[in-house]
Formats: structure tokens, sequence, C-alpha cells
């Protein structure tokens, strides 16, 4: 069953695993934007999430111990940006970039003869005879671990904010930011934890790619994952099984351009490698487009500052 | 009539900075009174219920509940302990629908689908109908507000707080909410009613308590007192009304013809078939319910709104397809409602406020070079024709009271010699002083000879000033008619009556 | 407990001040940060922000402050406009690659001509490169609704691939024995970029630099098209009601610092780099954010601003070659510059109360 020399059913696993860190990422912004705040520091998240990970698993031996160094990297910082953006009421979209740079940086620092380990290896969870399935058994009982827990995470995420009333008091706060308040909310409360959310979301992205996607430690090789996991939000509409559908779109791109490099397309490897973005981009219009379908979606009060005046 | 003593209040004080919000203000409501807190914008009512709900914490004094010390700390303590408020402005969430709405406001709501029963029952006994499936951001404003009161409703308060909740209905609605309240009234539960409007006063409250300037200066029985003294307690001096002359009506300066146009605002109105004129000399009053297309109007008039060319005529020439500046150009000046951030830029300086829209008529550009020293004669020219209190033209905007804000803003659309003047809402949130100020000057530039469209959601004020009256109503404009010889209900009826509200209350009776 | 209350009026004095508190707020937790990685914070600091104006190889590395600092101030200045706006273009690296990249395919095309309109041709070559790639965001923001920001920076990486491409393929040193990288522009006098003034670091790209800067401050402070691009950064709502159509400020915005960016790029190429290679770009592009901030996106106050974080360039790299501090704790350096910044920013435009109990 192949097809120009690309395997559908191994496409499939491994876009799945593919997908895994932009969902993550994804799924925690989503969380973060509906209390009505844009933290464009995603990728600055994930990265320090990666090396954070990288090291504690390194250290310990163990992914889990690793996965959860990797959120917690990922949430400390964010909460650099939760003071900036919500006591300090900094401009978010100035103080996410900011995130994403001293991100960048930091990962470089910390990662300082990290280079070249490999890490322990995350295990697949043992389904039996259920993996030999042909076909199912590849794409649904193959994988590790952390590719089940992203879509309980998805599912829970949804739960939430459909059904509970944590998840209504987080959509309320960004409707609107002055009712909330006048209601009796601590809007800048529920929004601080909900950035933390979001960056230990981003970090567990992060470290997956270090841990298991890659697996090693490299400079920068989140690779524009963040930014892609901030459209995907966009793409999602802010619904949380749009951004698992999203994040297994931009897994397969990624993934095919990838086994097209390897397969020795005709296609020149530079545009194969840009298409990832190219496809965001074409996205992200779509979904902006067509009155504006996407934007009636957002959250009314996104990256608007509270300041409770009186 | 005596009544044992639900609230107590005793020397509650608040200042912000440079600000004495209340100072020493005492008073008591019973159970099941209906208890009016009466005084101008800015005399501290509002500040003195959000510390009765919990939002503000007083700097001195003293409150109790039925006898015992009451200090909320946030407002859930106060609706835990039986005090609820149905919010001016401000509570509700468009997106989110209206059973998600009330749970909001309530300690422990019960699952939604018991929820949206119990929103059902309450809306039918007290009059109020109300789908709990509907998104809030679809109601009129009277439909939100019932969602606000209910919402208060389902928690069986024992102290209704009511920031003006008039302001947003037509008569006939009115009518119908006051026969909730006394329906409240009559089950034990008290009321405290804020309001400026004296009439609604009398009609509905047992006792008033009047606050100027953060002070409480009197206490009266409103059914036993004349609007006019409690006027003159309110405001500290006695008013004139505008003085008019007649003038004679010239040609047409603004014709609309069958305006049509979708709403830029999310959950907006879109306007249907509008279709007026305005002559020289002439005020048209618009009149309406917030929401009804007011917003929208301004801006298919003031251009940020553009339409098909020949449906908005100034002096004769097609203008609906022009910008705001090229409409300024051809005559015509406009002030929105919203004044932090429409009409006004509230971080910027007075002077560059005054070239925000006096660019062009005043000639205050050269060649794209902005003449900085003209702007600033502009702007101290508004400041002191219209009395603007400021240290100075180089204060941002947001550091100006509503009222002095106001009048620069009016001043600086009237100072520019313009024969067409559109505003939305001329006085809202004014002292009553400044705005017998500006509905003076608005009336002094008709008398000049220039034709004048006021929107506005307060009745008195328009047929005060205005020689034609209309009403929008979910986007359509009725004809315009004279002001002379019409009545509270006719206008009310022009509103739309009371959209379907009056059914409950009659199948009841 | 601290408390924040809205001042009537923005603060002068803070509004001139941050920047200061900032720097030396960087400069006070980067020597702690510095003193944890084993080095002396004290002699770190002075490598970083004395030496190079005042040390002992002073007279080579003042002039690489102006290398550095003239496309940072070029970029920022042109990012400034739009940040001002609300229009985030952060998508000037892209930028940049393609101004570099076109201007450079212009002259290369043409070699080995001599002739005196080949570098002029460039520069205009250079900036249309980097204005159209900056099109492309403002037109599909204009047209449909999509998000500025996610698109420039998307493009950033489209850049670097199309980078890639020009270095190994279509720009390739046909005489280079298929090493990748472009010809250098220093064997073509006619498009090169040289310094200006032996030692000083000046070339064509720091005097556009600095006109840009006196450019931006008259047109910020004196002409309508700056007031239209305050106003609808501060008050959106305001800025329709005064004319200004958002579509055109969003093509003018975007237009100008994409155009600006390229022109970094095309100064960057034809002169200190000398050639299209594969990592041409050293992120000036994304430096140039944390420049237009720290210079309060007032083009004198960047002039200043980007002089001061090349400074962070060059003494980041003495640091690195004298004291062994790594690369990226420049990159954390920085960072955390924007961070401070954007945190006592607060100062502008609020007060902060001690709320101590019994005191109002």
């Amino acid at each position: 069953m192949d097809f120009g020399g690309i395997n559908p059913v191994i496409l499939v696993a491994s876009l799945m695993v593919a997908a895994v860190p932009i969902m993550l990422a994804a799924l925690g912004e989503l969380v973060v934007e509906k209390a009505g705040v844009l933290n464009l520091g995603v990728e600055g998240m994930m990265i320090v999430g990666a090396i954070s990970g990288f090291i504690a698993a390194v250290a310990t031996g163990s992914p889990v111990v690793g996965f959860l160094a990797g959120a917690a990297g990922g949430a400390v910082l964010s909460l650099v940006f939760a003071f900036l953006t919500q006591v300090v009421l900094a401009n978010q979209v100035a103080t996410g970039l900011a995130l994403t740079m001293f991100g960048l940086g930091l990962s470089s620092l910390m990662g300082q003869g990290y280079n070249g380990i490999k890490p322990p290896l995350t295990g697949k969870v043992p389904f039996g005879p259920l993996a030999d399935i042909p076909v199912l058994g590849p794409i649904l009982f193959a994988h590790d671990w952390m590719v089940y827990a992203s879509i309980a995470l998805v599912a829970g995420v949804w739960w939430v904010l459909r059904a509970t009333r944590l998840g209504l008091i987080i959509r309320a706060v960004g409707e609107s930011h002055d009712a909330a308040h006048a209601l009796g909310y601590k809007v800048n409360r529920i929004r601080l934890m909900c950035i933390a959310f979001g960056g230990a979301m981003a970090g567990l992205g992060g470290a997956y790619v270090s841990l298991v996607r890659v697996p090693q430690w490299v400079d920068g090789m989140t690779a524009g994952a963040g930014w892609i996991a901030l459209a995907i939000v966009v793409f999602a509409s802010w619904r949380p099984w749009r951004v698992l559908i999203g994040a297994y779109l931009f897994g397969g791109i990624s993934v095919l351009q990838l086994s097209l490099q390897a397969g020795g397309s005709a296609i020149p490897v530079e545009y194969l490698s840009m298409s990832p973005y190219l496809v965001t981009i074409v996205v992200l219009v779509i979904m902006s487009s067509g009155r504006g379908r996407a934007s009636l979606n957002a959250p009314a009060a996104l990256g608007q500052n509270f300041h409770a005046a009186r | 009539m005596t009544r044992e003593t639900l609230l107590n209040i005793r020397g509650i004080s608040k200042s912000y900075p440079g600000v004495k919000a209340n100072e020493d203000v005492s008073f008591s409501i019973g159970v099941g009174e209906v208890h009016a807190l009466l005084g101008e914008n800015g005399a501290g009512k509002s500040t003195l219920v959000k510390m009765i709900y919990g939002l503000v914490k007083p700097d001195e004094g003293s409150m109790e509940l039925r006898g015992k010390s009451y200090a909320p700390a946030e407002p859930s303590e106060a609706r835990g302990l039986g005090v609820a408020m149905v919010f001016q402005h401000f509570s509700l969430f468009e997106a989110l629908n209206v059973a998600e709405n009330v749970a909001l406001g309530m300690e422990n709501p019960p699952p939604m689908r018991e929820l949206a029963a119990r929103i059902r029952a309450v809306s039918e006994e007290y009059g109020l109908p109300l789908d709990p499936a509907r998104m809030v951001g679809d109601l009129s404003a009277g439909e939100r507000q019932r969602v606000e009161i209910i919402r208060c409703l389902l928690q069986d308060p024992k102290l209704l707080i009511m920031d003006e909740p008039t302001s947003v209905l037509t008569p006939q609605e009115v009518e119908i909410l006051f026969k909730t309240l006394r329906q409240l009234s009559a089950e034990g539960t008290a009321i405290l009613y804020i309001s400026h409007k004296l009439e609604e006063i009398r009609a509905l409250c047992d006792g008033a308590t009047i606050l100027r300037r953060g002070k409480v200066v009197g206490t009266c029985v409103p059914r036993e007192t004349t609007a006019r003294e409690m006027a003159e307690l309110m405001v500290g001096a006695t008013l004139t009304p505008p003085e008019r002359r007649a003038t004679a009506k010239g040609e047409v300066v603004l014709g609309v013809t069958d305006l049509s146009a979708a709403s830029p605002i999310p959950f907006g109105t879109s306007l249907k078939n509008i279709a007026f004129t305005v002559a020289r000399g002439e005020v048209l009053g618009i009149a309406g319910v917030a929401g009804n297309g007011q917003d929208e109007l301004l801006l298919a008039l003031s251009g940020e709104l553009r339409t098909g060319a020949d449906r908005i005529r100034i002096n004769g020439h097609a203008a609906g397809d022009l910008g705001p500046s090229e409409r300024r150009k051809a005559g015509l000046v406009a002030a929105p409602e919203d004044r932090y951030g429409h009409g006004a830029a509230p971080d910027m300086s007075l002077v560059e406020n005054a070239l925000l829209t006096g660019a062009i008529r005043r000639n205050l550009t050269r060649n794209g070079f902005i003449d900085w020293a003209a702007t600033r004669a502009f702007a101290d020219e508004i400041i002191q024709t219209y009395d603007v209190r400021t240290p100075g033209n180089h204060v941002a905007a947001r550091a100006l009271s509503g009222g002095n804000l106001q009048k620069f803003l009016i001043g600086r659309e009237l100072d520019q010699s313009p024969q067409v003047i559109v505003i939305n809402q001329p006085t809202w949130g004014v002292d009553a002083a400044a705005a017998a100020a500006i509905r003076q000057a608005i009336l002094n530039r008709a008398a000049e000879g220039a034709g004048v469209v006021v929107i506005s959601q307060d009745l008195d004020e328009l047929l005060e000033i205005a020689d034609n009256f209309a009403v929008l109503n979910e986007g359509r404009l009725t004809r315009p008619r004279t002001v002379e010889g019409l009545t509270i209900d006719e206008i009310g009826l022009m509103m739309g009556g009371a959209h379907g509200m009056e059914v409950a209350h009659h199948a009841e009776a | 407990m601290l408390r924040l209350e809205k001042r009537p009026n923005p603060s002068k004095f803070w509004q001139y001040g941050t920047p200061v508190v900032a720097v030396a707020l960087t400069m006070i937790v980067g020597g702690i940060l510095f003193a944890f990685m084993g080095k002396n914070p004290v002699e770190v600091i002075r490598t970083i922000f004395w030496d190079p104006i005042f040390g002992e190889f002073a007279f080579y590395l003042r002039g690489q402050l102006l290398v550095k600092a003239g496309p940072l101030i070029l970029i920022a200045i042109g990012l400034s406009l739009g940040f001002r706006a609300g229009i985030w273009n952060i998508g000037a690296e892209g930028q940049y690659i393609m101004g570099a990249i076109c201007g450079a395919a212009v002259g290369l095309a043409v070699y080995p001509t001599e002739s005196r309109l080949i570098f002029p041709a460039m520069v205009i070559a250079g900036a249309l490169g980097g204005w159209a790639w900056a099109m492309i965001p403002a037109i599909l923001k204009t047209r449909f609704n999509t998000n500025e920001i996610l698109v420039s920076l998307m493009l950033v990486y489209v850049a670097q691939t199309i980078l890639a491409k020009a270095s190994t393929g279509f720009l390739k040193n046909p005489e280079g024995m298929g090493f990748p990288g472009s010809r250098n522009f220093s064997s073509f006098p006619a498009a090169a970029n040289p310094e200006l003034i032996a030692g000083t670091g000046i070339h064509w790209g720091v005097i556009a630099a600095f006109l840009v800067a006196i450019v931006g401050w008259v047109i910020l402070s004196r002409h309508i098209i700056g007031f239209q691009i305050k106003l609808s950064g501060q008050a959106p709502r305001a800025a329709r009601f005064h004319g200004v159509n958002p579509s055109r400020l969003v093509v003018l915005c975007m237009g100008v610092s994409g155009g600006l960016a390229g022109l970094a790029g095309l100064f960057e190429v034809t002169g200190p780099a000398g050639q299209i290679s594969i990592d041409f770009n050293v992120g000036y592009g994304f430096t140039a954010i944390i420049v237009a901030f720290l210079g309060r996106l007032n083009p004198i106050g960047i002039v200043f601003a980007g002089i001061l974080m090349a400074l962070t360039y060059v003494g980041g790299e003495m640091a690195a070659t004298n004291l062994g501090l790594p690369a990226a704790a420049i990159q954390v350096f920085q960072g955390m510059l924007l961070f401070f910044l954007l945190g006592v920013d607060v100062l502008t435009n609020f007060r902060i109360r001690t709320a101590i109990l019994g005191v109002k």
C-alpha cells in the first residue's frame, strides 16, 4: 500500500506524533485566549519547556519527570508574562514578543553542554495484540502515552469550558472583564491562572519535541511551532476539538513534506520545508475571511488589559 | 406606616484622590420599603451603592443589616446575605445566553436545565417573559434589564438595588417595571431605587434620600413633595430652562432618503429605510430606547459608515459615500455618544483633541503639516467660550470630568461654523448646570441658521429643545412630526410600546 | 499591599525616565545572572558597556558600534510607526532578508558592469523587495482581516528558505568552487557599500538611518499623518471619527517598515556582510523590536536605543572572546531589557500606592 514511496498507515501514525506539541501548545493558548488574554510568547514557553524537560529527564532518567519539568518550565516563564500584563498592565503583544525572545535566549543558555545527548526513551503504551491489528493497530495502538494524554487533555478542556462553572467564569472574563468585575469575579486572578495553564501546556508540548519527536537538544528546535500553535487557535475558532483537527492537519503536512524530502521528490527541498508556514498563512486567510467568521467567535475582550478603576 | 428597619447606614465616607465621593452619609431602609436615592450625576450615588453591594469598601462609617453589623468584603458575600443589584451598565455578557448570564450572578446555581426552568417560571410570575436559551447580544435593552432583574429575583433578595433602571425603557415598559417592583415590595422585598427622574420617584417610592456632592442634603416623602422642591434640593440652585427664539425655517440642509445599512458593531442594529430632512434653523429630536440604531445612525451621518452617495445630501450635494473629513468639508459636524475613545482620544491632550475634528474647517494644517499654534488657540477658544474647567490645554482628555469633557467636545463641533450638526446624547452623564449650558449652545447655533439633529434617550431634553420629533425603533425611524401637542403616551407608542411585555401582567390581572 | 492608581495625566518624567531605569535594572539582574554563571559581574558589565567605547580596542569597536546600530535604527524606526498605530509587523527579519536578496540580485545580474547607476538601482530594489514582502501581510489584513502578526512571522521562515535557496542556488557564486554564498560585493566596486570614512564604521546605511530618524521625527511631531498614526493606536474609534482609513494606514505603516527593513538588508549585504549567505541574517529584525520599544517608539529615542543595543552586541562579542560568556547570555540580556522596560512603563500611566493599615 505505497503511494509514491509513502505508506499512508505510517503517515497517519507519525502525524499523530508530530501533532502532539502544537496540539498541546494550542490547547493551552486557547484557554488563555478564552479568558481574554493574547500571549504571543508560546514559542518562548515551548522552547524553555523543551530544555527544562530535557535537562530533568536526562538528570533523573525518567521521561515522566521530564514532562513535568517541561510543564513547570513553561508555567514559570508564563508567570513573567502574567505579572507584566496582569499586575503592571504592560501591553500584551509586546510582552508576548519579549517572552519569545527571552525564552529563545534562556533555553540556549540552559542548554549549553546538552547537545548530542540522548534523552531516556518515552515508552509506548502496551496494548498487546491490539497493536498487531493491520492498519488500525499502528494508527491507534502503537503510540507513547503522551499521544493519548494530549487527546484526553483536549477532551478535558472541552468539558471544562462547556459544562463547568469554572469554564463559564473563564468565558465570562474573556467576554467582558467589566461585567465580570461588577459581579465580583477576580478578573486578573482568573486570567493569571489561565496564563499559567497555557504556559504549562506550551512547556509540555516543548518537552515532547525534545524528548520524543526529535529526540535530542538543538538550539531553537521548536522552529516556529509555537507560532503555528497560535495560528491553530484561530483556525479552530476557539473550539477545543478543532484544535485537534488543526494540529493533525499541520502534523500531516510536516510529516508529508519530510517524507517527500526523504523520498527524493521532484519538488525542491526548500519549497517543501516552507510549506507548513505557507499552509498556515493560507489557512489563516480562509478562516479570517468569509465575513470574518473566525473573528466572530473570538472572545470580545481578547488582548485588552483590565484595571479596576473604582 | 412604620416598618422594621432592614438596612441602616451610619456616617459612611469614601474618598478618591481629589474627590470626596461620599461624606458622612446616613440613612435607613425598612423591610419592603421602596426607597429612592436621588441625586445628580456625580453626587455619589453609585459609589454609595457599590459599598452596599461590596464592590467598594468605605473609608469610614458602618452599616447594619437587620440589626447585625454588615461589611461585605465582596459582592458574593452581599448576595449571600440577600442584597442583590441591577446594574445600569456592564454586567451582562453578550456572547453568552440568558441562563449562563443568570448563573454567573448566582452563588450556587442549579444545573443548567433546572435553572432554565426556574428562569421561565420566575419571569412569568413577575410579568417579565424571557427565553433562557437566547443570546444576550440579540436582546433589546429592556430585555437585557429583565435578565438582570431575574438574576436577582432567583436569589430571593431582601434588598434589591436598582441603578437608573428606567433609562433604557419605553414609558410603557416603565409602567410594567413599576408593577413588578410594587409586587416585590408587597411581598416584603425592600428596593433601593436610584434615579434622577423626579416624576418616577414620586410615582413609586415610599421615602427618599437626596445626595448632593457626596453629602445627604435632605430626606422626604416623595408623594408629599413637589418635583420642583426635590429638584432644588438635588441641584442646589434654581434652574432656568433654555431660552429659544423662534426663527424662520430656511431651505433643507440635510436630507436623508431610504437609508439602510448593516451595523458594523457586533450585536448592533442595522438601519432600515431611514428618511428625514432638516432645514436651516431646525432642531430635529430623535428619541428611542438605547440599542435601537442610535450609534449606527450617528456613524452613517458622520461618515464613518458609508452608504450610497445619494442617500445622504448635505446642502443638496450627494454625500453618502464621503468619509468624515469630506463631510466636514461639506459643512457637517458630528458628536458621538461615547466621549472616551470615540469623540475624544482619552490619553491625548485637549490641543490634540481639538485637532481631531477641527483640522479641516478651522484650517489647522498646511500641506499636511500641523499648525500647532493655531490648534492651541482653537483649544483655548473652546475652553473659554464653553467654560471648560481645566488646568490648561495640555491636560489629557481623560483627566476632565464627564461634564467638562462634553462641554469641550460639543464646543469643538459648534465652533466650526457648521451648517449641519449631528449630536448623539448631548448631555448624558452631565450635571444639570452643564447640561443646560450645552442645550443653550445648541439652540444658539440653530438660531444662527444651522440644521441640528439631536439623538437622545432623554425625552424631557428632546421636548425642551426640538422643533420636530421622531423615534428610532429597531433601526427604523418614525415619520418626524412637530413637538407641539405630543403626549407621553403617543411617544411611548412611537417607541414601540412595551415590546410585547404587557402580555404577562395582563394575563395575571 | 501595593495598588495601582491611574494618573490623570501621563507622567512626562517617567516617559523619559523608564528606559534609564530599565537599563539599570537589567544591568543589576543581568549581573546577578552572570555571577551565577561564575563570571565576575562587574567585569562582564564593564566589558559590554564600557570597553567598546573607552577600552583598549575602542578605536576599532566604536566603528563596529555604528555598523550594528545602522540596521537596527533603520528597521526600528519603520516598526515604531506601525507599533504606534497598533499594527504589529514582527516579520522585519524576513523583509530584511528579501530586501538583501532583491537588491543583491539586481547588482549580481549586471556583474561585472561598472556604472554609477548600479548602486542606486540596488538600493531601490532592496527597498522594494522589503516593501513587497511586507505587503503580503498588509494586503491579507486589509482584504481578509488576517492577523498580520502571524502572517508576517510565518513569512520570516519562508524568507529564510528562500535565502538558503539563493545562496546555494540562483545567486551562488559561479566561481565559488561549489561553496554556498554569492559573489562578494567588496570585489565589485559599483555595487559595494564601503566604509565611507575609515575607522568610523559609517557606510550609506548608517547615513540613511540618521536621515530616516530626522524625517521620522518631523512626520510624527509635525505632520497630520503622524497624528493619525498616534491616534489610531491610542483610540481606534476616534481615529475613524477623525477620518483615518484604517486599511490605508495598515498599507502605509507595513509598507514603510518593510521598505526600511529591506533597505537595511541591502546596505548590510553590500557592506558589512559582503555577500548573500545562508546565515546572512543575524536577528536584527527581531532585536529592532526591542530597540523600537526602548526608544519609546520615538525616532530620536530609537537612535540612542539602537546605539545602546549595538553596544550589547559588540560588547557581548568581546565578553564572549575575552571572558567566555556564551552568546545566548546576551540574547537573554536583551530579552530581559525589554521585560524591565515594559514593567517599569507602568509608572508612566499609573502611580503606585502603598496601602498600609489605616492609611487610605
